[in-house]
């Protein structure tokens, strides 16, 4: 809460951009990523494009478990789903991605509304294992069903063309990636000045009060499975563009496990917070191999520790982040701000 | 139908389905008094399974010795894990709770693969492993002596939470925390408690289910198998655990039987299915009524 800073008017209190300095940061990042592509080292931009599809998938997972408070662990299967609903379109009928991108992302999306149909029964526990059953169910069907998904070797898949341009490149890929994502992020910051996301945080907060005010529990909470599910099959659909191959492999259970520990270490509830865990999560992965890189020459089995250190370190930042910074990397950011708008004055 | 192959796949149904019961018990023991819900089972018996083959194998432990190391490093452990992680979250969100213990079987997995390498090993024999002949039927010796070890642990732990001092006030800890409390009774203490002797049942569980298929850092998936005979038999209930376990076991060695392996796990999800919408407290579950 800033100081000194009191709207005289609703619209102006639930306006995205309070400030004009917070326009023009707006503006800032904006132009960042615009100019980003051409000036970053290739390695940098595979990097930020993993970022912005790792954005994606998190702010889905965040309006589902951060903002509705219905945990799901079933995302590695959305993701996946709208991967290889994609796939199968380009590979089988030569689809270009304006059609493999609906198509993707509705079928995740109607997948999403089946997986949180139980939601309306259950919740907490149960509800997180009947999503995780939803994630296990999906890997035995695409190992067994190979006629589509070609089993456990997976289908490769064809650059994507979008309106008869070929995204060839990570360059190219780039801007469809992040431009999705901050039209994505966009949407769903405006969402919650809706009613259908002031909705979504009465649930979360206390279902049974937003039920007896008015809120139509079964509705809502079937929305936000669809919202977040559309979201993570959008993630899915440029995920498989992006790396040109899907295969079971790459949608296990720990996939889910990742996103829940982004959207925890980030921040839970806050759109903010989706993004940050998003980049700290990339992030994470690449400088523990940066490190194994540098010990390598001392001590040679590095590279072999790389993988199980990554899950050790997983699931630390999930406990510690849990621990001791339970709003995550979004508070820690406010405070910074808060610190920084009050200097000198206050430390 | 050939009976013989029917009583005999039932047989081991149930076998599998007493260690299930094993872990349940670990499972709602520490349910009922804490309220955690504890995704990290599965991972807890993977790696007490592991430092039981540390112990055996490496160390070169006569196999008794090595079991009882395993189960008291399995105390041991639930009781750190009570005291380092459980404990602060008191009070805060089920989801953050149910997070904390994911976080704790990933960094579990990843220990065991940094440790003990990912690949798969087997734990050598040290039950007798003389085929068991009842009638005409034949029972794997290593699933009929883990049934037997299950169930007498179980009897044991049943008898110590109905008959001892410590059982009494585990029983009133769950049954009405407040009043527990103001009448004396060490509620925290109860809570370390119940983490041991979870940590014990996961322990020995994990030994048994590791002794009879096999030791990898993913051994943990077993733990969707658990989840599914508590909410089967209600998250609060011991008996429950006791029947769902059995259920379930049941039900996935007669799947393997006649549709065959693989369908195993989605039979789990089926009768889970089946559970949620029919009754999704469970069978002997207390049936919550939430008030504002």
């Amino acid at each position: 809460m800033r100081i000194g800073d009191a709207a005289i008017s609703y619209r102006r209190d639930e306006a995205l951009l309070r400030t004009p300095a917070q326009g023009f940061w707006a503006l800032a990042l904006l132009a960042g990523l615009a100019v980003f592509p051409f000036v970053a080292s290739p390695y940098f931009l595979f990097l930020a494009c993993l970022v912005g599809i790792t954005v994606i998938g998190t702010t889905g997972l965040n309006i589902l478990t951060g903002f509705t408070g219905q945990i799901s662990i079933g995302h590695s299967a959305f993701i996946g789903i709208g991967a290889y609903a994609a796939t199968w379109l380009a590979s089988s009928y030569g689809m270009p991605l304006e059609v493999t991108l609906p198509f993707g992302v509705l079928l995740a999306t109607i997948v999403g509304v089946i997986v949180g149909l139980p939601s309306l029964r259950i919740k907490g526990l149960y509800l997180a294992i009947a999503t995780m059953a939803a994630a296990v169910t999906f890997e035995f069907i695409v190992i067994h069903w190979t006629e589509v998904t070609g089993g456990n070797v997976g289908l490769a898949l064809k650059p994507a063309t979008l309106f008869t341009i070929d995204l060839n490149s990570n360059f190219r890929m780039y801007w469809i990636i992040m431009g999705l994502a901050v039209i994505l992020v966009f949407m769903a910051l405006n969402l919650f000045r809706t009613r259908v996301g002031r909705a979504f945080i009465a649930i979360r907060d206390r279902d049974i009060s937003a039920e007896v005010l008015g809120i139509n529990l079964h509705k809502y909470k079937l929305i936000s499975f669809a919202v977040s599910s559309a979201y993570a099959g959008c993630a899915g659909v440029l995920y498989a563009y992006f790396f040109k191959v899907v295969t079971p492999e790459q949608f296990p259970l720990a996939v889910s496990i990742f996103y829940l520990a982004a959207v925890i270490v980030g921040g839970m509830g806050s759109v903010l917070g989706g993004i940050l865990g998003a980049i700290f999560m990339t992030m994470v992965p690449e400088m523990l191999s940066l490190v194994t890189n540098l010990v390598t020459p001392i001590y040679p089995d590095a590279p072999s520790v790389l993988a199980p250190l990554r899950e050790i370190v997983f699931g630390a930042l999930i406990i510690g982040f849990l621990l001791f910074e339970p709003d995550g990397l979004a508070e820690i950011w406010r405070r910074i701000r808060r610190f920084f708008f009050l200097w000198p004055f206050k430390t | 139908m050939d009976w013989v192959i029917f009583f005999e796949s039932s047989i081991a149904g149930l076998a599998t389905g007493a260690v299930y019961a094993l872990v349940a018990l670990g499972f709602v023991v520490i349910y009922k008094s804490t309220r955690v819900i504890n995704f990290a089972l599965g991972e807890i018996m993977m790696f007490c399974a592991y430092l039981f083959l540390t112990f055996y194998e490496i160390v070169g432990l006569p196999w008794w010795v090595a079991l009882i190391a395993a189960l008291v490093a399995g105390a041991l452990f639930g009781s750190i894990t009570e005291r380092l992680i459980i404990r602060p979250m008191l009070g805060e969100s089920q989801v953050s709770v149910v997070m904390i213990t994911i976080g704790l079987g990933s960094v579990l997995i990843g220990s065991a693969e940094l440790f003990w390498s990912g690949n798969p090993q087997i734990i050598p024999t040290y039950l007798p492993d003389e085929p068991i002949f009842i009638g005409e039927m034949y029972l794997a010796p290593k699933i009929a002596y883990s049934a037997i070890i299950a169930v007498a642990v179980l009897s044991a732990g049943l008898a110590y939470f109905r008959f001892s001092r410590a059982g009494v006030a585990f029983r009133a800890t769950a049954s009405e925390q407040k009043a527990a409390f103001s009448m004396g009774i060490n509620v925290p203490r109860v809570f370390n408690i119940a983490w041991i002797a979870g940590g014990m049942a996961m322990s020995l569980a994990g030994i048994l289910v590791a002794t009879s298929g096999g030791l990898s850092p993913q051994m943990g998936a077993v733990a969707l198998s658990i989840l599914v005979v508590v909410i089967l038999g209600g998250l609060d209930s011991i008996l429950g655990a006791l029947i769902g376990g059995l259920i379930v076991g049941w039900v996935e060695i007669m799947t393997a039987a006649y549709l065959g392996g693989e369908y195993r796990l989605m039979a789990t999800f089926v009768l889970l299915a089946l559970i949620l919408v029919v009754r999704p407290y469970g069978l002997f579950g207390t049936k919550t009524v939430e008030r504002l």
